[in-house]
């Protein structure tokens, strides 16, 4: 968070990609949920996934923290590949935040507990110093005051915003977001995505699955559209939302809409 | 204030509230309910008082045997008279005092952990000094104690021993084997697997048959491991099966969102398992684990069959000299009080433990 970047700021094009996908297959037993997926993502570039339901956009960002195991093809996260190797996996999660549909967040803590517990355990880090760390991001994502509460107690945008702020206690390289507003109740939704835009200004690289236009044409560098498991289309945020080019984006988008 | 006065304050009907109401609502709601209430009531006015008769009006308290065969109601003397044989058993007569402090530091201890957030290193540290004592204070041998063979222990203390033992011991152990079966490691989890299965198979008055009758023939000349041991290895060994299988239970009713979440912030899985997991799933299982708990410090009056006097044990010897026979009633109902009061606290101390472990659900409106 030291960097102060302007909204939509291309990513330099020389840049070495953070994340690359190389011809990667997955299946779930017999059904093949991910075909020859393929893409590079360079730092601090926003990139918003969207496709119907079923369509493996969840499970390809799973694939990138390792909570799915691909079967053909390459991923390399900053630098690292993902195999089997359990060091290079536990690695790669270090860097890589993610923030889930449902939160996820530990019901048997405290908040202030549900985000020390990373850079405790994982990062060693002394007890005092962890909580001035998750004290800081609780300001970030403006709950400072519930620190002390369990996240039973607090709203469903909130207890996002916990889980937001608990994978940046881990100092993330990467955020990945797995429909972060679509468990939540729509007055929440707004609180959430102001979140993630300060977020995303701040210069974190971000991959997001989510159908929330307005977020997408905000801060997305590209949106990508999925289906049957494949890249089907992949543009501009405006470009795509006003002018897709492969039918199935414009039956998507005319059902979304 | 005017409209105050004009409304008639309405009460419910007099025979809904206050001890009517009651009645009716719990007592006679209905034909069926009425009739089995009846029954309830003729059969106890029946029973109770002559009961009392029997335990309370007829009864003797401190006589010798012979007494005891000529009063009409109970003997309670049966008790009275063989108290410290029943409770401590073949324990040097003079040294008994040892085993109560021990039970009485056990107590202590006991009620002393029940709050949850006294529960930390230095209590670790207490409860180790704590049994220390109590095993010096049985076995003797140092300070000037003299040493007491375990084939002497007996009656209450090796009860309390062979079950506050057998769950310590076995509840980490069916973690361990929880999680063993969970494994992705296929050596692992079959031997989990075969172990878990295999003992569930088994009666315990099996494993205890074994365990002093057969595994000594596995062991070379001259070695031998102590009968109490063995027999607690038996109940420990057996009780981690059943353990293992509730706990199991647990681990699978967790959301795997939050394996999910532990994971991808790069907690392995010893810390995943231990900061995360196990603290949620073992909660969960509390209640079948106390009932396993529970049936496992009954069982512990098995161990009669390999010939360890056991509080239950012990009480039959006394009732088989000539001076007490046919008062088995009398002592029955004596051992099965102390077994109810210490499954009941057992019950009561989890239930205690499970309450303070809840944390709060209820969203709160104020933000």
């Amino acid at each position: 968070m030291s960097t102060e970047q302007t909204s939509n700021q291309t990513p330099s094009a020389e840049g070495t990609p953070i994340i690359e996908i190389i011809e990667m297959h997955k299946w779930f037993d017999d059904f093949h949920v991910l075909k020859d997926i393929n893409l590079e993502v360079r730092p601090q570039e926003k990139i918003v996934v969207c496709g119907p339901s079923g369509s493996g956009k969840s499970t390809m960002i799973r694939c990138i923290n390792r909570l799915e195991e691909h079967q053909r093809g390459k991923i390399i996260v900053n630098g690292t590949e993902l195999t089997r190797d359990l060091k290079n996996i536990e690695r790669v999660r270090t860097e890589v935040g993610m923030v889930f549909q449902h939160f996820n967040l530990f019901p048997h803590l405290t908040i202030l507990d549900n985000l020390t517990v990373g850079p405790i355990w994982v990062r060693k880090m002394p007890k005092k110093e962890a909580e001035e760390l998750a004290m800081h991001y609780l300001e970030i994502v403006k709950i400072p005051e519930q620190a002390q509460k369990y996240p039973g107690q607090v709203s469903g945008g909130q207890q996002q915003r916990v889980a937001i702020a608990r994978s940046l206690c881990m100092k993330p390289k990467i955020m990945l977001f797995d429909e972060p507003t679509s468990a939540l109740d729509p007055e929440m939704i707004k609180e959430v995505l102001d979140v993630m835009v300060d977020l995303a200004r701040e210069g974190m690289t971000m991959i997001v699955v989510s159908h929330e236009m307005g977020f997408a044409k905000e801060v997305a560098d590209r949106v990508i559209f999925m289906d049957f498991g494949e890249i089907v289309e992949e543009n501009e945020p405006f470009e795509f939302f006003d002018n897709p080019k492969h039918d199935r984006t414009k039956l998507f988008l005319s059902q979304i809409l | 204030m005017a409209e105050t006065t004009q409304i008639e304050e309405i009460k419910p009907p007099i025979t809904d509230v206050g001890v009517i109401g009651w009645l009716r609502q719990h007592l006679f709601n209905g034909l069926f309910s009425s009739i089995a209430t009846l029954l309830i009531l003729g059969f106890l006015v029946r029973v109770i008082p002559q009961f009392i008769q029997w335990a309370f009006i007829d009864s003797v308290w401190f006589t010798s045997g012979q007494e005891c065969h000529q009063a009409e109601g109970a003997c309670w003397s049966v008790i009275t008279q063989n108290i410290r044989f029943t409770i401590f058993g073949y324990f040097p007569y003079e040294h008994q005092w040892r085993p109560l402090v021990a039970m009485i530091i056990l107590v202590g201890m006991l009620i002393y952990s029940r709050e949850w957030d006294r529960w930390n290193k230095r209590l670790g540290y207490v409860w180790i000094f704590a049994l220390f004592v109590m095993g010096l204070l049985m076995k003797g041998g140092l300070f000037g104690l003299v040493p007491v063979e375990s084939t002497k222990w007996s009656g209450l203390p090796l009860t309390l021993l062979l079950s506050f033992f057998g769950i310590l011991a076995s509840y980490p152990l069916g973690v361990m084997l929880a999680l063993g079966r969970q494994s992705q490691m296929p050596i692992i989890k079959s031997l989990c697997v075969v172990y878990i299965e295999m003992i569930r198979g088994v009666p315990l008055i099996t494993m205890l048959f074994m365990s002093s009758v057969m595994f000594p023939l596995f062991l070379p000349e001259g070695v031998t491991i102590d009968k109490v041991l063995r027999a607690q290895a038996a109940i420990i060994l057996f009780t981690a099966a059943y353990i293992a299988e509730v706990v199991r239970g647990g681990l699978q009713a967790m959301d795997r969102g939050q394996y999910e979440a532990a994971e991808s912030l790069g907690l392995n899985y010893f810390q995943m398992m231990r900061m995360i997991i196990l603290p949620q799933a073992l909660k969960i299982v509390i209640p079948p684990t106390v009932g396993i708990l529970i049936s496992a410090f009954k069982d512990t009056s098995l161990v009669v069959i390999i010939a360890l006097y056991d509080i239950l044990n012990t009480t039959k010897s006394v009732l088989s000299e000539p001076e007490w026979t046919g008062f088995s009633t009398e002592a029955y109902i004596f051992i099965a009080m102390i077994f109810y009061v210490c499954c009941f606290s057992m019950s009561q101390y989890s239930r205690r433990i499970e309450k303070q472990l809840e944390y709060k659900h209820t969203p709160n409106q104020e933000s």
